[in-house]
């Protein structure tokens, strides 16, 4: 079973990215789970996401402890969350941001999910849409394929800028 | 038809599926999302019911009563403060005999203010005559409420049917899941006692004491016939669409020698537990207890095991309320564990930690250091 916990902000977009990914996987074939934490978040405060995917199926319900792949959808965080808490030996993180950070010596992509989002003026309420391009990110990553990314998006948003984004966000990652 | 969505998005398609001419619900976190999503199935089209958006749930229920008191197929959803508040609606309903099928989040009550799982709101009612089934998957919450109105509307039963799913674990996880055409499954609603112009009747008059305890006597007939019926709706919901379910979801108990006891999604992360402890070499299973009321017989299956009873309630002053129906219903007295309350985060680690350190007859309170 393959674990993931997704850190961002209230109103950033992250339970969606979470649920998108969970389609997905889904439609690659894989069982696939996502829960997010609630207490009493709202817009901006730090919220937590769980992803599971697996060849069979997933019974469990707790909260990831030991996650293989950390995402951090605001970097800004980091001072106040210790997004690194449990991480598996060897597990890996995504993290929005221009510039690569040293994290305890895990494999860490970055990529500018915020700078996208924006160059295709793809802001709702404020806010720059961060879980479509994530989506292409994760695909490049290798967790998803392409094609049920392109699905998945197109299943939760009418917009076609969302496909793009993540085309972008899965042509700029380097791996 | 194949989706992906949470367990309340899966609640609210099953309750498009089975076609009600009525549904009226009050929102409440985290039922909110089931009631958003009829409503937008009503507001498209997709199903031809009647929404009443009502100014409680006390009220929820109360339109509920007078929908299916005229023969019509009838839904809600609810949870937490909002069930406890429609408390006296839901003896009025179970009494009445309308077969109102119903989804509870299962959330705790306050104080303190709390919206995590608590199985405290349905077993706080569970002497009302209601039916009480508790799914662990989406697709189990989905099929789960086709099945209920088929039982609920069976002329041997007339009872309602309250679905339980834990509150955010499983109403708001998103899982896939198959949706079907039930048509061909779920008979047209025929209530024997409906409100009918042309032959006039009395409903909820003045019972006097030589023949009210012959109405309550008819109520436990009922939830007594609903045992087969339950049996036959879930083999025959396998014959056509392919998913087995039954009183309990049993796993690896056969051979087993300490038996894991739950409901809701602890009773699916146990299974996890028990794969851990088999590696160990402990002989271990799992019985996800389904049907609460009616309760399933278990004495036989458990007859010289180690039981241990994980509790996401409690009743004050006697214990762990599923722990205390086994006591009552069989010769076993288990360890009871007491953990879950208001969504506390339990894994199959802390589950594999209940088995070894288990303490028959005794109760623990997990997390809670005295």
């Amino acid at each position: 079973m393959y674990e993931i916990r997704l850190h961002s902000r209230g109103g950033q977009g992250g339970v969606t990215a979470a649920k998108i990914l969970a389609h997905a996987a889904s439609l690659d074939g894989k069982y696939s789970t996502a829960t997010p934490l609630y207490g009493a978040e709202r817009r901006g405060a730090p919220v937590v996401s769980f992803i599971r995917l697996d060849d069979k199926p997933i019974k469990v319900y707790s909260q990831v402890r030991n996650p293989d792949l950390v995402i951090v959808l605001d970097p800004g965080i980091m001072n106040m969350v210790d997004v690194l808490q449990g991480m598996k030996e060897g597990g890996e993180v995504l993290i929005n941001s221009p510039n690569k950070p040293e994290m305890n010596g895990h494999r860490v992509y970055n990529i500018d999910l915020t700078g996208i989002a924006l160059s295709l003026d793809l802001v709702v309420a404020g806010n720059p849409i961060l879980n479509t391009p994530l989506l292409g990110a994760l695909a490049k990553v290798g967790l998803v394929s392409r094609e049920s990314v392109k699905k998945a998006i197109s299943a939760a948003f009418s917009d076609e800028r969302n496909a793009t984004a993540a085309l972008k966000a899965y042509e700029e990652l380097v791996i | 038809m194949l989706n992906v969505g949470t367990g309340n998005k899966a609640v609210a398609l099953a309750a498009r599926d089975a076609r009600p001419g009525v549904v009226a619900a009050y929102p409440i976190t985290p039922q909110t999302e089931i009631v958003e999503e009829i409503a937008n199935q009503v507001g498209a089209g997709n199903l031809d019911a009647r929404y009443i958006p009502v100014e409680s749930e006390h009220s929820a229920m109360a339109a509920c009563i007078g929908v299916a008191a005229t023969g019509t197929r009838t839904f809600t959803a609810t949870s937490s403060h909002g069930l406890v508040y429609m408390c006296e609606m839901l003896h009025w309903a179970a009494g009445a005999r309308l077969p109102i099928v119903m989804a509870n989040a299962n959330r705790a009550l306050g104080p303190g203010w709390n919206i995590g799982s608590e199985h405290s709101d349905s077993l706080s009612m569970r002497d009302s005559g209601w039916l009480q089934v508790y799914a662990s998957t989406v697709q189990e919450a989905y099929d789960a409420t086709i099945i209920a109105f088929r039982i609920a509307e069976n002329e041997n039963v007339l009872l309602p049917v309250m679905i339980n799913l834990d509150g955010f674990l499983l109403t708001h996880i998103t899982q896939a899941f198959e949706s079907v055409d039930p048509s061909g499954y779920l008979p047209d609603i025929n209530t024997p006692h409906a409100i009918d112009i042309n032959n006039p009747g009395g409903y909820g008059t003045l019972t006097a004491n030589t023949e009210h305890f012959k109405f309550r006597h008819d109520i436990m007939k009922g939830m007594k016939n609903s045992v087969p019926i339950i049996e036959r709706a879930e083999e025959e919901f396998a014959k056509q669409f392919g998913r087995k379910y039954g009183m309990t979801e049993d796993y690896m108990a056969e051979d087993a020698e300490v038996i894991i006891i739950a409901m809701g999604t602890l009773g699916k992360e146990m299974e996890v537990a028990v794969d851990k402890l088999r590696e160990e070499g402990i002989k271990a299973g799992s019985v996800r207890v389904r049907w609460f009321r009616p309760f399933p017989d278990l004495k036989e299956k458990f007859e010289g095991k180690d039981l241990i009873v994980i509790d996401r309630d409690y009743s004050f002053g006697f214990g762990g309320i599923l722990a205390n129906e086994l006591r009552a219903k069989t010769c076993c007295d288990p360890y009871s564990v007491i953990a879950g309350l208001g969504g506390q985060d339990v894994t199959y680690d802390d589950i594999a930690v209940f088995v070894r350190d288990r303490k028959p007859g005794e109760e623990f309170w997990f997390g809670v250091s005295e």
